[in-house]
C-alpha cells in the first residue's frame, strides 16, 4: 500500500542513491577543498563582521548617541534589527519541529541548515537588545539573583523581560534541539573519517552513538517531545516579540493582532532567509540530489500562504483603525501610507504582498532565478514592515510640537551591517565542519535503493 | 562469564524487520538492533516498550512552571512589592508567559539528559567496533546465545531467507554492552 501512496509524489531525492551514497555525498563538502566561491563569501562576511565588531565597540565606548534616536523616536534600527532576525530564526524552527510534528517527509533536506540558521539568527538578534542597553557589562542585571541592592528583582510584569527568558530559552533549546539532531551524524562522520583530529572531535560530539535500536527508539521519543516543545516555544517567543509592542499604549502598536500578525511575519521572513540560503547551498556544495525543485517548490508554496497571511493582517490593521473611531490611531495609520515614511511602507507592501503572488504560477517557482529574486525582495520587505511598526508609529506622536524624523546614522548601518556578517560567517563556517543536511533523517524518509550486488560482493571479499 | 553473540548484518531496513519478527517467534532472544537512521517500526518488532522519558519531560515541565509561578509571585507580592502601574502584585496573567518559558526549557533539557543517562551517551565513550557500517549503510542484529538448545545453522539458515549478508560468533567477556 505504501508504495502506491509514494508514487503518487515525486522522490524526496534524485539520482538513484545508496544509503552509502548519501552519507559520502554529504561528508564530501567536509573533505574538498573548499570553492573559490565559498572563500570569496566567507572573506566577505568575515569583513563585514569585523566591521561590525569594531562599530560595536566604537559605539559602547562613545555611547548610543552616536544613533539617529532623539526625544521621540526612541526606538529605531536597533530593535528593528533584533525582530527582524529574531523572525528568520523563527523558520528553522517551524521547519525542524512544526513540520516534524505534520510529517512532512521532504523537511528533512533543509531541516539541518534551518535550525543552524535559526541558530545563528537568535544570536545576531541578541546583541542588538545588548548593546541598546549602552552598558552591556551590566546585562547580568536582567537576571533575578539576589544582590546587595535589597534584592531589588526585576520586574516580572514587563514584556521586555519577558522577552529576556523568551529569547534565552529560545537560544538555549534551539541548540539542544540541533546538537540532538546532530548526534547520530557525528558519529556516521567519525565512522568514516581517518584517525585525526576530526575523529576525535567527532567521537567527543557524538557520545559514543552506535545505532542501537534501544537508543533510537528513545531518542525519537526525545525528539518527538523536543519538537513538541518548539512548536509552542516558536510562537511564545514571536508572541512575546509583538507585546513588547502591544502593551504599550502608542497608537499603531496597541492592537490585538499583533501576535497572530508577528508570528506569521516572523515565519515568513524566516522562509525567505532559509529559501535564500538553500538555493546558494545546493549550488555552491553541488547538493543539487537532495535540495531538488521540489523541495524549493514546496518552500514557495508556504512562503505564498504566509504571505497571504500577512497581507490580511496590514489589511486588518488598516479596517481596524477605520473601524475604531480612534482618531489618533486613525491617524498613524494614514500618516504610514502617506506621510514622509510613505516610501517605506509601499516597500513593504509590493514587497511582502505584491511580489510573492507571482509564487502562484508554477513556472515561477520552479524557476530557482526568478525564486532567487523574489525572496531576496521577501527579505528586504520584512525588514521594512519592522521598521514602519516601529519608526512610523513613533516619529509622529500625540504632540505635533514633538514631531521628528528620524535617518539612521552610519554606526546603525555598519552594526547592522556587522550582524550579517556574524550570520553568514557562521553559516559558512558550519557548511564546512557539519553535514549540511541531516544524513540519518534523509535515510529514513527517502526510499533508496539497496546496495547494488556486485559493490556488495567486493565489499565482502575486502573484509 | 563469557557470552556469545551471533553478529547478522542486513543492507536492507525491510529485511531486517522481517528478520527480527521472525528470530522472536523462534523464542531467540535479541539483544539489540543497530541501524544508520531510526527504522520504523522496529521498536514493535522488537517488542520495545513506550519509552517512559516522556514522563520526565512532564515532570520537568510542571517542575519548571509551578516553579517559575511560585518564584514569580514571591518576587512580586513577597519579597520586595513594587508598584508597578498600579497592577495588583500578586497578578497572575503576567507571570504566565516566564513560567511557560521556564516550563519548556526545563522540559527540554530535562528529557535530553534523561536521554542521554538512560542510553549511558557521554562525551568519551568509545562506541563499540562490533558491528562497523551501522552508522552507514548496514543493519546490524545482535542475537543472544544464551540458550543451551541454540542452534547455530538453523538460525543461520533462517537469517539466510532474509537475504542476510554477513553472520559472525563472537564471544563476548562478560560485562554488559555491547
Amino acid at each position: 500500500m505504501s508504495e502506491h501512496s509514494i508514487s503518487l509524489r515525486p522522490p524526496l531525492i534524485s539520482g538513484d542513491k545508496t544509503l552509502g551514497d548519501v552519507t559520502r555525498d554529504i561528508c564530501a563538502p567536509m573533505d574538498r577543498q573548499p570553492s573559490a566561491l565559498w572563500w570569496w563569501a566567507f572573506i566577505a562576511s568575515v569583513m563585514a563582521l569585523i566591521l561590525g565588531v569594531v562599530t560595536v565597540w566604537y559605539q559602547i565606548a562613545t555611547g548610543i548617541g552616536t544613533w539617529g534616536l532623539n526625544k521621540t523616536v526612541g526606538w529605531a534600527f536597533d530593535i528593528t534589527n533584533f525582530v527582524f532576525w529574531v523572525g528568520i530564526g523563527h523558520a528553522g524552527t517551524l521547519i525542524s519541529a512544526v513540520l516534524f510534528l505534520f510529517r512532512q517527509k521532504w523537511r528533512t533536506a533543509v531541516n539541518r541548515s534551518a535550525e543552524a540558521m535559526t541558530l545563528f539568527a537568535v544570536m545576531c538578534a541578541g546583541i542588538f537588545p545588548l548593546i541598546h542597553m549602552g552598558r552591556p557589562w551590566l546585562a547580568y542585571w536582567m537576571a533575578p539573583y539576589p544582590n546587595t541592592r535589597g534584592s531589588l528583582w526585576v520586574n516580572f510584569k514587563s514584556p521586555l523581560l519577558w522577552d529576556v527568558f523568551a529569547i534565552s530559552t529560545y537560544l538555549l533549546i534551539s541548540a539542544v534541539f540541533w546538537y540532538v539532531g546532530l548526534i547520530p551524524d557525528m558519529a556516521t562522520i567519525r565512522d568514516q573519517s581517518k584517525p585525526g583530529l576530526r575523529q576525535r572531535v567527532t567521537s567527543l560530539l557524538s557520545l559514543g552513538w552506535d545505532g542501537s535500536a534501544r537508543t533510537w527508539h528513545r531518542y525519537e521519543t526525545v525528539y518527538m517531545l523536543l519538537a513538541g516543545l518548539a512548536t509552542p516555544l516558536v510562537f511564545s517567543v514571536h508572541t512575546i516579540v509583538s507585546m513588547d509592542f502591544a502593551t504599550a499604549v502608542i497608537p499603531g502598536w496597541h492592537t490585538t493582532i499583533f501576535p497572530p500578525y508577528f508570528v506569521a511575519g516572523a515565519i515568513f521572513s524566516g522562509l525567505a532567509m532559509v529559501t535564500t540560503l538553500m538555493i546558494i547551498a545546493r549550488k555552491t556544495m553541488r547538493l543539487e540530489d537532495y535540495i531538488t525543485l521540489n523541495h524549493i517548490e514546496r518552500m514557495c508554496l508556504l512562503m505564498l500562504s504566509m504571505g497571504c497571511i500577512v497581507g490580511l493582517a496590514y489589511g486588518t490593521e488598516f479596517f481596524m483603525a477605520a473601524y475604531s473611531g480612534n482618531g489618533y490611531e486613525q491617524f498613524v495609520f494614514k500618516n504610514r501610507a502617506f506621510g514622509p515614511m510613505a516610501w517605506a511602507y509601499w516597500t513593504m507592501v509590493s514587497c511582502n504582498v505584491v511580489v510573492p503572488q507571482f509564487l502562484w504560477i508554477r513556472r515561477v517557482r520552479t524557476c530557482l532565478p526568478l525564486v532567487f529574486i523574489i525572496v531576496i525582495f521577501v527579505n528586504i520587505g520584512m525588514w521594512f514592515e519592522r521598521f514602519v511598526i516601529i519608526v512610523t508609529s513613533l516619529h509622529r506622536d500625540f504632540l505635533p510640537s514633538s514631531w521628528a524624523h528620524y535617518s539612521p546614522t552610519i554606526v546603525e548601518i555598519a552594526t547592522f551591517v556587522g550582524s550579517f556578517g556574524l550570520f553568514f560567517t557562521c553559516f559558512l563556517l558550519f557548511c564546512r565542519i557539519a553535514p549540511a543536511i541531516a544524513i540519518a533523517e534523509i535515510k529514513g524518509a527517502a526510499h533508496l535503493k539497496k546496495r547494488p550486488a556486485s559493490s556488495l560482493v567486493s565489499k565482502e571479499k575486502v573484509e | 562469564m563469557s557470552q556469545r553473540i551471533l553478529v547478522a548484518t542486513f543492507d536492507d531496513e525491510g529485511d531486517l524487520l522481517n528478520a527480527v519478527t521472525a528470530v522472536r517467534r523462534q523464542g531467540l532472544r535479541i539483544e539489540d538492533a543497530f541501524t544508520p537512521y531510526a527504522v520504523h517500526g522496529l521498536d514493535h518488532a522488537m517488542g520495545l516498550r513506550p519509552s517512559r522519558l516522556t514522563w520526565v519531560c512532564f515532570v520537568f515541565g510542571m517542575a519548571g512552571a509551578v516553579g517559575m509561578l511560585w518564584f514569580e509571585h514571591w518576587v512580586a507580592a513577597v519579597s520586595w512589592p513594587v508598584n508597578v502601574g498600579g497592577k495588583p502584585w500578586n497578578s497572575l496573567p503576567s507571570d504566565v508567559p516566564v513560567a511557560f518559558e521556564a516550563a519548556v526549557l526545563l522540559a527540554g533539557f530535562g528529557s535530553v539528559f534523561a536521554l542521554f543517562a538512560v542510553s549511558r551517551l557521554y562525551p568519551g565513550k568509545q562506541a563499540s567496533v562490533s558491528h562497523p557500517g551501522s552508522t552507514d549503510d548496514r543493519f546490524v542484529l545482535v542475537i543472544e546465545e544464551t540458550d543451551a538448545t541454540f542452534d547455530l545453522s538453523a538460525v543461520e539458515q533462517l537469517l539466510q531467507t532474509f537475504h542476510v549478508v554477513d553472520t559472525r560468533e563472537l564471544i563476548r567477556e562478560e560485562g554488559h554492552g555491547s
